[in-house]
């Protein structure tokens, strides 16, 4: 069976047979920091044509499909647009945050891709707390976008800014309480044991009515988290026109575009992993034969199709529903999202306690 | 409401209004002084005139002439009212505290025509630049940038 | 328009209690054109809304004044872009009232028929368009689906796409194209089956109603005294169809309901045209079988020539009442003429109906007013 685990451990192995371990440690530091940059790019790349298309496909249309077969490349082009337009900076804007902000919102990103794990012992860092420093770095992409609000010196970005950062503030409660239910049920809060706990079958699952609950409390925080539509209030193009990114051109909107779509790829991975067992293949009660064939498809690819199958539904909302308002929005959260969410986490310590989940 | 009871109700308000029945409706010529009482009278009395549909201004060359067409939702008789003003300092009391439609479209005349309204809350111009020069709609108009030679 | 001093100036005056005052437009995606909003927000909340006009303003009505009373028909078709038809409808009989035109009757078939496929036509991009507004991009497609069908009967029987220009005065331009029935009603089956998919995207979708509902709220009073007509008022029940007090051409021999709605917000607005387009359906239904054969086009002088006096036409257009005052001399073109524009009266609400709502309410109150912006410029 095809498996990224061996290559880790050859890697490793050669790198620690010719250096010292000091130098083995920085030389795989390096290969991850470039690993991890490429899979932003190439993820970028996808992503974006994934949401074309499934826009399209929704919308009873084509979408792209005249760079490259079907399209393929037409992200690509896209990309070499952005590169080779002018990055314009607003006379009065405050010039060192509007060119940090963009950053400070992909470093986000990319740190919260340490715990995950993509297929079978690989993973970049197995923290012990995994869970708890997914939801602690997750929350710091609200600075960057409230920075790049302040100082673009644009009222629609100031308002893009203002509600983003109560967005995301209050949805992160939510999501919170929805990661806390699976951590209850797993009784470990590191990331490849909560995937371990899962081998005779998923939480979604084995962890019954409150489970279920937890996802959609998951899903619908996140979509709020990535502003996301129907939550899309701080870019809300038809009252805002691009909210907190309104005066970012070139390359720096590049980053700020590619990092909505690299949260999304973490939030639905980590989803994926809570909920639906991340690598693990599925596995039906006794059903040997079965579960035996599952085993021979490559964890990597299980972990990815979780993944991207919940991308697809995140995509889904996007080009169904309309925005809401500002206000609902907020009332969704503290009225009804979070009491669910403290009751359900309430259900789920009981149901842990007493055994009552398979 | 037959035009008769309309015409009978504006003599008692109005004595020195002329009124025309050549036409679809019927037309009420009345001074600008006499104009802001009748309309009032005309809105809030058993006329019942609560829809001004269309508020403009005429340029005859030698005069201006404000032109009101009133309905009714109730009983759906159209009236025709009409002021003359003269040309040099065209000016009328604002009816947009009867029907709050004319705001905007006094506005307009405003700037088209030059006509000023008195008590207007907000007497700005709406469409043109604010340092634009002449009135547009009046006959002896004259853009030498954009020509309209009639 | 107005210079950069002075929108910082504005800014300035009126910031000092920590209002917050954004030029909405004239380059905004909800505004659909170049419509210029100064907007004064106290955080999120509306304080005052000030229209700026002139952007896309050509002085259609001077321009009229030199133009003939068969030239300056085609001239309005870019007012109300969406309802040109009907626009064209509206400067014909008024040419045919003041010179008693005979009009035959096939001609009058057809254009009510084309009149209600405009007002489906420009319904339909106002749900689009609406819905866009609100950040569902999906439903714009659907409604585009069907659109494109009209658009192409259009093109069929008109050659052009949206500035129709099919009347002259006494008739029509040229008669039918062959195919018209055949593709009007292959329209209907099509509009009738896919009617369910934007009750199902749109009207029944839980977001939709809980932007809409309680959203704008607009008085029966306050829409007869700001001159609000077509579907705006009639969402308030104000009765205001010219097509059933003044009936004009054939519109008194076909049944159809006037739509009327109390609630007076949002979603009545909403739902007075999507109901509005049914009843447009009914209408074409019973006429597009009983198209009489005949001439398509009345006797008329070559040089039309209006006798002295006054002249108004008025006729619902998509967007409420439609007026056309003419004022001659006896002369070949017009002296005065003015164009009594639904959109204009309807623009002048937006202030009153959004005042302390929020920013998101403003698009729902805009985008259900449904502003044609050449039409309030004109």
């Amino acid at each position: 069976m095809f498996s990224l685990e061996g290559i880790t451990t050859n890697v490793q192995d050669w790198l620690l047979m010719k250096f010292n371990p000091t130098m083995a440690l920085a030389i795989e530091c390096v290969i991850v920091i470039l690993l991890s940059i490429s899979l932003f790019a190439l993820l970028g790349l996808v992503l974006v044509l994934m949401e074309r298309k499934v826009a399209a496909h929704i919308q009873i249309r084509l979408g792209p499909n005249r760079v490259g077969p079907g399209g393929m490349f037409q992200t690509v082009a896209d990309t070499l647009k952005l590169i080779m337009k002018e990055g314009l900076v607003p006379d009065k804007a405050d010039k060192f945050l509007f060119n940090l902000a963009p950053f400070v919102v992909m470093m986000v990103g990319m740190l919260l891709l340490a715990p995950i794990a993509f297929a079978k012992n690989f993973q970049i860092w197995d923290i012990s707390i995994g869970v708890l420093y997914i939801s602690s770095v997750s929350s710091l992409s609200v600075i960057g976008i409230l920075m790049a609000g302040w100082a673009s010196n644009n009222k629609y970005s100031l308002i893009g800014a203002m509600r983003s950062g109560a967005q995301i503030v209050s949805y992160e409660l939510s999501a919170g309480f929805a990661v806390l239910t699976i951590v209850v049920l797993t009784g470990s809060l590191q990331i490849s044991e909560i995937v371990n706990a899962q081998q005779n079958g998923w939480w979604i699952f084995k962890g019954h009515i409150p489970a279920v609950i937890a996802f959609v409390l998951y899903i619908i925080a996140v979509t709020a988290e990535t502003n996301r539509a129907p939550f899309d209030l701080a870019e809300a193009e038809s009252e805002l026109t691009a909210g907190f990114h309104t005066e970012y051109s070139g390359m720096r909107f590049a980053l700020f575009f590619l990092a909505e779509y690299i949260n999304i790829f973490i939030v639905c991975a980590i989803g994926a992993t809570l909920f639906f067992g991340g690598w693990m293949p599925l596995h039906i009660g006794n059903w040997e034969a079965f579960n035996h064939l599952m085993d021979y498809i490559p964890s990597s690819v299980w972990f990815m199709g979780k993944t991207f199958f919940l991308i697809f539904l995140i995509m889904w909302f996007r080009w169904t529903f309309p925005r809401l308002r500002v206000d609902q929005l907020l009332n969704l959260e503290w009225k009804y999202l979070l009491p669910i969410s403290l009751f359900n986490l309430l259900l789920v310590a009981v149901i842990a306690i007493l055994g009552w989940h398979f | 409401m037959t035009n008769e009871e309309i015409k009978e109700y504006i003599t008692t308000l109005a004595p020195a209004a002329t009124f025309d029945e050549t036409g679809e409706w019927l037309n009420i010529m009345v001074t600008a002084e006499e104009l802001k009482p009748l309309m009032l009278a005309l809105r809030n009395a058993k006329t019942q005139m609560n829809y001004l549909f269309c508020l403009t201004c005429v340029d005859f060359k030698t005069h201006l002439t404000m032109v009101y067409h009133l309905s009714a939702t109730t009983h759906r008789q159209s009236i025709v009212i009409k002021a003359n003003l003269n040309r040099e300092q065209p000016s009328i009391e604002t009816v947009c505290d009867i029907w709050r439609t004319a705001e905007f479209l006094e506005r307009e005349v405003f700037e088209m025509f030059g006509v000023h309204f008195t008590n207007h809350p907000d007497l700005r111009k709406l469409i043109l630049e604010d340092d634009f020069k002449g009135y547009p709609l009046r006959k002896d108009f004259e853009d030498p940038i954009n020509m309209i030679k009639l | 328009m107005y210079n950069q001093t002075e929108i910082i100036k504005d800014t300035s005056e009126l910031g000092a209690d920590g209002e917050l005052v954004i030029n909405m437009g004239p380059q905004h995606p909800a505004t659909h054109g170049v419509l210029h909003l100064v907007v004064t927000l106290n955080g999120e909340t509306i304080k005052k809304i000030e229209p700026h006009l002139g952007y896309i303003h050509r002085s259609i009505e001077k321009m009229c004044e030199s133009l003939t009373y068969r030239q300056f028909i085609y001239v309005t078709s870019r007012m109300d872009y969406l309802s040109s038809h009907i626009n064209n409808l509206g400067c014909a009989l008024l040419i045919e009232k003041g010179m008693q035109i005979e009009v035959p009757d096939r001609a009058k078939y057809i254009r009510v028929i084309l009149s209600e496929l405009t007002r489906i036509a420009s319904h339909e991009l106002w749900l689009g368009a609406m819905a866009m507004d609100l950040g569902a991009f999906t439903p714009f497609f659907y409604a585009f689906r069907e659109r494109e069908m009209i658009t192409d009967i259009m093109e069929d029987t008109c050659g052009a796409r949206l500035t129709m220009n099919y009347i002259v005065p006494g008739g029509l331009m040229y008669d039918l194209h062959p195919d018209f029935q055949k593709k009007v009603k292959a329209f209907i089956t099509q509009f009738k089956s896919k009617v369910t998919e934007y009750e199902d995207l749109v009207t029944n979708n839980i977001i939709f109603q809980s932007r809409t509902k309680g959203v704008g709220i607009l008085s029966a009073e306050d829409a007869i005294s700001y001159g609000c007509t077509g579907p705006v008022a009639r969402a308030s029940g104000v009765s205001c169809d010219i097509r059933k007090i003044y009936p004009y051409e054939v519109y008194d021999k076909v049944e159809f309901d006037e739509v009327l709605e109390t609630a007076g917000d949002s979603f009545a607005r909403y739902m007075v045209r999507v109901k509005e387009m049914n009843q447009s359906i009914r209408i074409i239904e019973q006429l597009i079988d009983n198209i009489p054969e005949g001439d398509f086009v009345g006797k008329t002088k070559n040089v039309l020539k209006l006798p002295k006096g006054e002249f108004y036409t008025r006729v619902e257009t998509a967007r409420g009442e439609f007026g056309v005052y003419v004022v001659s001399e006896g002369g070949t073109t017009p002296h005065r003429i003015k164009f009594r524009s639904p959109g204009f009266s309807n623009l002048s609400v937006l202030n009153h109906i959004s005042v302390g709502s929020m920013i998101g309410d403003l698009m729902a109150s805009m985008g259900t007013l449904d502003l044609v912006i050449p039409d309030i410029d004109r």
